[in-house]
């Protein structure tokens, strides 16, 4: 069976590759090319570390280790339209984004997998810590990476069962200290290559300053009020402040500030205690249930509201075809509208959405 | 079976050209610039270099300047004039808007350091006309360069008229002839050029040397400088063995250029009548009368070439699609997208380019391949739905 692997030059995607050769697989492997390599007027990178012209290499070396024809795909205007102007425009309305989702349904498991049933690959597999498993009635189930510290689950929520029925998970089995043994004993070049972290295309992770060379605009001031809406500062655009957030406001007070909220339209950053920050209900909009249908009635389930987020038990209730709201039984920190929620039975994933704002209930 | 249909972007080298290069790698060492005998024998073998080089472009053979390939000769010619007349006070400088990015990037460097740069602009058939010429060159005018048959597309441009007119300017008149060479006739003579270019892995010679045929008389400044070496317009020791094997491939197809060109052609014939035949939707690029005759640029409508290009590879057929950037990922066409193309037309363009080796059984794989793989991708993809060629119903892989 031909078998596409998206392959990043990291050692991940590198020994998912290596996994499927061995097993026999017909493997070809694809790297997305997603932004121009260029460098800004200063000579600083204008695009952050990953998938760079090394990582590229990288992803080549290892192709040529294991003998699989390998392909570099042009997908940049695709990434900006897909990942990197929701991005922006998310940071801009006061929403803090996670744009690996997007890079997850819409580029992988859309465009790249396109190209690979151009040639014939019945499945496209990436080095997600992941599990997809075909249940007894014919559908798709997306369960959480056996190793739960790197469980990526959580950036495939927006996966469709037809994007499932062509997705591979070679290392949802698989512990990371595995996945690099097995890079070692196989002698790929990446086998030491240090994991990142950071949203690949930003440089030196700095969001605000990405935003404000993608969107001028965003840079407009606005004051820091405490939540009875007195003035404590002023400050140089939401795009630079994330829910939870205590660094970097330029205030101070007798206790410890965090951001709580932020208002895009009146351009305003709410701050208040610590005890502020926790919430009991969200509501989430662009809702994906991975069985291709909502439950059929409020039902319990664990939610996860970030990718480092221990999933929380909460009542779930589906309104129409892609809104839910979501009740914790215990308030949560920090629930940051824009991030998404996700629900869980267990280790499988029930649906996930974006969420839109949080709330006491 | 593997077929190679991408010469324009490299040959493979020729038997008799391997079998010189290897025994310069193994018997003979010396240094060309050496008294003794060892730099004798070398200086011999590049001598008799030159002047197989100089009769393959009917030129004298002390004007001809080897360089490290097409890329440094194009260098050479356009930065060695430009700094022997900088102070002539003539400031612009012409090329044409398809060049290959050896010229195009040179003169963006040359535009940072204060010179005035214009692209001429090309017909929707890919050809420079005298008329586009006419309308932007000036007395201030120092150098034209605009290439002798064109990379993507295989158009030959009318170098000879367009020299004419720089000349009657005063303008030093360059060709970047690495796509003719050894595919077409050419004689720096007829041209009426004052700078050719050409670059010996296209012709079946190995990579890493090519040629500056620099007019008696003409000053160009080295832009390599060091020792005296090819009359100090080039300095650095002398790639014997690969100037050997250039020699070798120009004795080659001076002798077999006319009958190789014509059953080559032949077979371009037979690909693209049968591409244009058996599959719908699709479109010749390029003016189809003056072009090379090994090049075949053909749009499938609704096709990403991208895609075709790695299907058609996993079917063991390489050919090309525009320029590879840095990665290896494929950027859209300078020259399909100068002549008028949509960018949706110039992203669904293949470069078909053929040469020694390449038989009728193997074009006849090719046209056995093509079509169905052409069909599935038009199934698939978005471009083909869009542009109401899908067949088959939608694959449905969209995101919700």
């Amino acid at each position: 069976m031909r078998i596409v692997v998206a392959m990043s030059g990291g050692v991940d995607s590198s020994v998912a590759a290596a996994l499927l050769r061995d097993e026999g697989h017909d493997v070809v492997g694809l790297s997305m090319q997603l932004y121009d390599q260029g460098e800004q007027a200063d000579g600083r990178p204008a695009f952050g570390s990953c998938c760079t012209i090394d990582d590229l290499h990288d992803a080549r070396r290892v192709a040529t280790v294991l003998e699989i024809p390998h392909y570099i795909v042009n997908f940049e205007r695709q990434f900006n339209e897909h990942v990197v102007a929701p991005f922006v425009e998310d940071y801009v309305s006061a929403r803090t984004p996670i744009p690996c989702v997007r890079c997850n349904s819409q580029l992988k498991f859309s465009h790249l997998l396109e190209r690979a049933q151009g040639f014939d690959a019945a499945a496209v597999a990436t080095g997600h810590y992941a599990r997809v498993e075909k249940t007894q009635d014919g559908r798709y189930a997306l369960k959480r990476g056996r190793d739960t510290e790197k469980d990526q689950s959580y950036f495939l929520f927006m996966l469709s069962q037809t994007q499932l029925a062509s997705a591979s998970f070679p290392l949802g089995e698989l512990s990371k200290h595995e996945v690099r043994r097995y890079a070692t004993e196989r002698k790929l070049p990446v086998a030491d290559k240090p994991d990142s972290h950071e949203i690949c295309f930003v440089p030196d992770n700095d969001y605000a300053a990405f935003v404000e060379r993608r969107a001028p605009d965003a840079m407009r001031p606005g004051p820091i009020t405490d939540n009875d809406g007195h003035v404590l500062g002023q400050h140089d655009g939401v795009h630079r402040f994330t829910v939870g957030q205590r660094k970097g406001l330029g205030i101070s007070g007798p206790i410890p500030l965090y951001v709580v909220g932020m208002d895009a339209r009146s351009h305003t950053v709410t701050v208040g205690p610590r005890a502020a920050l926790y919430r009991t209900t969200l509501s989430a909009s662009d809702v994906n249930w991975i069985a291709g249908y909502p439950p059929s009635g409020p039902c319990a389930v664990q939610a996860q509201i970030r990718h480092r987020h221990e999933a929380s038990p909460a009542r779930l209730s589906p309104h129409g075809p892609d809104a839910a709201t979501v009740v914790f039984d215990e308030p949560q920190p920090a629930i940051s509208p824009g991030q998404a929620v996700v629900f869980y039975d267990g280790d499988e994933v029930v649906g996930g959405g974006w969420i839109d704002g949080n709330r006491d209930s | 079976m593997k077929i190679y249909l991408d010469h324009n972007a490299t040959t493979p080298v020729a038997p008799e050209v391997a079998d010189i290069v290897t025994r310069h790698l193994r018997e003979e060492f010396g240094n060309a610039s050496s008294v003794h005998s060892f730099g004798q024998t070398a200086k011999a073998a590049v001598d008799e270099a030159r002047a197989a080089v100089a009769d393959l472009i009917d030129a004298g053979p002390q004007e001809i300047v080897f360089t490290g390939g097409g890329t440094e000769s194009d260098n050479l010619a356009i930065r060695g004039v430009a700094e022997a007349i900088r102070t002539s006070g003539r400031r612009q400088l012409i090329a044409s808007a398809i060049e290959h990015e050896a010229v195009l990037h040179t003169f963006k460097a040359l535009a940072k350091l204060g010179w005035t740069t214009t692209e001429l602009r090309v017909d929707h058939t890919g050809i420079v006309t005298p008329e586009a010429l006419e309308a932007c060159i000036t007395d201030e005018t120092a150098l034209v360069s605009v290439m002798h048959a064109n990379n993507e597309v295989g158009t030959v441009q009318p170098v000879a008229t367009l020299a004419e007119i720089a000349h009657r300017h005063g303008a030093v008149f360059h060709t970047d002839a690495v796509q003719s060479v050894g595919k077409i006739p050419v004689s720096v003579r007829d041209l009426g050029v004052d700078l050719l270019s050409l670059s010996g892995h296209k012709f079946n010679a190995p990579k890493g040397v090519g040629a500056l045929w620099v007019r008696r008389g003409l000053r160009v400044v080295a832009t390599l400088t060091g020792g005296k070496q090819e009359r100090s317009r080039r300095a650095g020791t002398e790639n014997v063995p690969g100037l050997a094997g250039l020699g070798c491939a120009a004795r080659l197809a001076v002798e077999r250029q006319r009958a190789e060109s014509s059953r080559v052609g032949e077979l371009r014939a037979r690909l693209e009548a049968g591409i244009l035949d058996s599959v719908t939707h699709t479109t010749l690029n390029g003016e189809c009368r003056q072009r090379v005759p090994n090049t075949v640029n053909i749009s499938f409508k609704g096709v990403e070439a991208e895609t075709l290009l790695i299907a058609l590879d996993l079917e063991g057929i390489a050919v090309s699609t525009g320029s590879a950037c840095s990665s290896g990922s494929i950027e859209p066409s300078h020259v399909l997208r100068a002549m008028g193309l949509s960018p949706h037309r110039a992203q669904s363009s293949i470069r078909f380019s053929l040469g020694l080796g390449n038989t009728a059984a193997e074009i006849d794989h090719v046209l056995e391949v093509l079509p169905p793989v052409v069909d599935k991708l038009r199934g698939l993809s978005r471009a083909g739905a869009n542009a109401g060629l899908r067949r088959a119903p939608a694959a449905q892989v969209a995101p919700r």
